[in-house]
């Protein structure tokens, strides 16, 4: 009971001689909701593809559920970042959340009553019944992302990796997609691990955060880890988080004067530019 | 041609072997085309098949079955391609690189072979009537194990195909089976030049996934489709053929280009119109569109 859902042990990434992070050492206690917070290119996608098995580490360790990280493990599910699909893609909702339930599995897959009761189930659980039969590259973005929730729950996973899932949404959409997380999350006691720019989507449901900056990383409680403090550290400049109407913005020099911001930026998570894209948890 | 005469013709043996070929060729073809579809691999196929020409040529050349010779021609391309560009970036540079120096090749086996204008024009532009008995066997053969293999990936391939980042993320070998696809469509391209021709390729491996798009956004009932329409361009084609002594390859592409039109600008937006009608009867307003 006491094993952690996911343990990183002194755990560093290298692409060739970069690390992304280094000496990251971190326990996921089952039932905690984890906000991996940074910049872009600060290896928060790197994060979850060691825990998905499809990065090694180049030193430390890192435990899933108890055992070595490894490829296809049918107790992870897997959020993307909205993506923009082709319209005339012959797909439907309810084949997308099919495709998570079973797409893994060799052979064509025959229809099955179970299955099918399933994913009737998970779609109705994100209530996207209404377009659940329509063309996915048809729907809004909102919309995908909510079949895209059912996709990873259909499985009903133990964990749920979640990667920038609100980017490319407004702020109605990004509330209503982290309340099914949020809700999926308390409901089951089960363990989610939500990388964002923004946590103030997810700042009523987190109770950690792993903040990584230039391979520097802090960990912990919100209240303790999203400090001027904590984040002046690790950005290795001067930073003030601030506290205004519930939100936390966090305004730094290294990202010019003054910087403020409503909608997280969603720059492609190619550039290596670290503190200096002008995006952090406001 | 009177039809006494079709049914005089379809008694005969190798007209029997055509049908049975074009059967499997169709199935294959109409599969593997809503993959090269959604996969937008329309350049590769081409690469493939025309490299397939510069196999059968050398096979002719050697004296070797040109049938074995365009299968040979299009496994090396594939695994070519794959070896070097998997990713959707390089691919369609190292299609060309290695499609422009096949031909190169292809011209000068063209030119070694001496009487060779005839088997050129016919693998250029399909004559599955003129295949012979063996290369039927053979044809059936690729196709069987071709339809297998396709059995056993359809699902986590189709998976990788729509879906690449979460199917990664579940597990599935998806650069392993981007070449595994790229074998399945040097098998499927091998078959489908016996029908169409090199040059014609396309009639079989893009038009019927195409098609299948326009009518359906249920993907097993667009491949189901993808495969009907593929057949009723074959089997009509051969047909049309014996009765009017025209090429088979002239009617396949007729037959198929008529189903993209109809699907396209009839079928398709009355099926998509009588859709948009069920769902906003059922609920009011219908949430589908940005």
């Amino acid at each position: 009971m006491s094993d952690p859902t996911v343990r990183f042990d002194h755990a560093t990434l290298a692409y060739g001689r970069r690390e992304v992070w280094r000496e990251l050492s971190l326990r996921v206690e089952p039932g905690s909701f984890v906000a991996v917070l940074g910049p872009n290119g600060s290896g928060k996608t790197s994060l979850l593809r060691v825990v998905l098995g499809l990065a090694a580490m180049s030193a430390g360790s890192v435990e899933v559920l108890g055992q070595p990280p490894r490829r296809g493990n049918p107790a992870i599910g897997y959020v993307p970042q909205a993506q923009a699909l082709d319209r005339d893609l012959p797909l439907r909702g309810r084949d997308l959340v099919r495709l998570g339930l079973d797409g893994h599995r060799w052979g064509v897959g025959r229809p099955d009553r179970t299955s099918a009761r399933r994913v009737a189930e998970a779609i109705a659980s994100v209530e996207a019944g209404a377009y659940a039969d329509a063309p996915i590259g048809r729907l809004s973005g909102g919309e995908r992302q909510r079949l895209r929730i059912a996709q990873a729950l259909v499985g009903d996973p133990q964990l749920l990796l979640c990667d920038e899932p609100l980017a490319h949404l407004d702020l109605r959409h990004q509330g209503e997609i982290t309340e099914l997380v949020g809700a999926w999350h308390r409901r089951t006691g089960r363990t989610v691990l939500f990388v964002t720019h923004d946590v103030n989507p997810v700042l009523a449901f987190v109770d950690h955060v792993l903040f990584v900056v230039n391979g520097r990383w802090a960990a912990g409680a919100p209240d303790e880890v999203l400090t001027s403090e904590r984040l002046s550290e690790l950005y290795g400049s001067h930073v003030d988080v601030l506290r205004v109407h519930g939100r936390i913005l966090v305004v730094g020099e290294a990202f010019g004067a003054g910087f403020e911001m409503e909608e997280p930026h969603h720059l492609p998570s190619t550039a290596d530019e670290g503190a200096h894209a002008p995006e952090v948890v406001p | 041609m009177s039809l006494d005469q079709l049914v005089h013709l379809l008694g005969y043996g190798f007209v029997q072997q055509a049908i049975e070929a074009g059967i499997v060729i169709a199935i294959v073809s109409g599969i593997v085309s809503r993959f090269v579809v959604a996969r937008n691999m329309a350049f590769a196929v081409h690469a493939l098949s025309e490299l397939g020409f510069t196999g059968s040529a050398g096979a002719i050349l050697i004296g070797v079955s040109p049938v074995l010779g365009l299968l040979a021609g299009t496994l090396l391309t594939a695994l070519f391609i794959g070896a070097l560009g998997v990713r959707v970036r390089e691919r369609d540079s190292v299609v060309g690189v290695v499609m422009a120096f096949g031909l190169g090749l292809g011209v000068l086996f063209l030119t070694l072979s001496s009487g060779f204008a005839t088997q050129a024009f016919s693998i250029l532009f399909g004559a599955i009537t003129g295949v012979s008995s063996g290369d039927v066997l053979l044809l059936l053969v690729i196709g069987a194990i071709t339809l297998a293999a396709l059995a056993m990936v359809y699902r986590p391939l189709m998976f990788a195909t729509v879906d690449p980042e979460v199917a990664e993320a579940r597990g599935v070998p998806v650069r392993l089976l981007a070449v595994v696809f790229l074998l399945i469509l040097a098998a499927a391209v091998a078959e489908a030049v016996q029908v169409v021709g090199v040059l014609l390729i396309l009639t079989l491996l893009i038009t019927p996934g195409a098609t299948a798009e326009q009518l359906t956004a249920a993907p097993g009932r667009a491949t189901v489709l993808s495969v009907g329409i593929a057949l009723l361009s074959v089997l009509g084609g051969i047909l049309l053929a014996l009765l009017t002594n025209l090429p088979v390859s002239f009617f396949v592409s007729s037959l198929s280009f008529s189903c993209y039109m109809l699907g396209r600008f009839a079928v398709g937006p009355w099926l998509r119109g009588r859709e948009r009608a069920r769902g906003a009867a059922v609920q009011g307003v219908v949430a589908v569109g940005e």
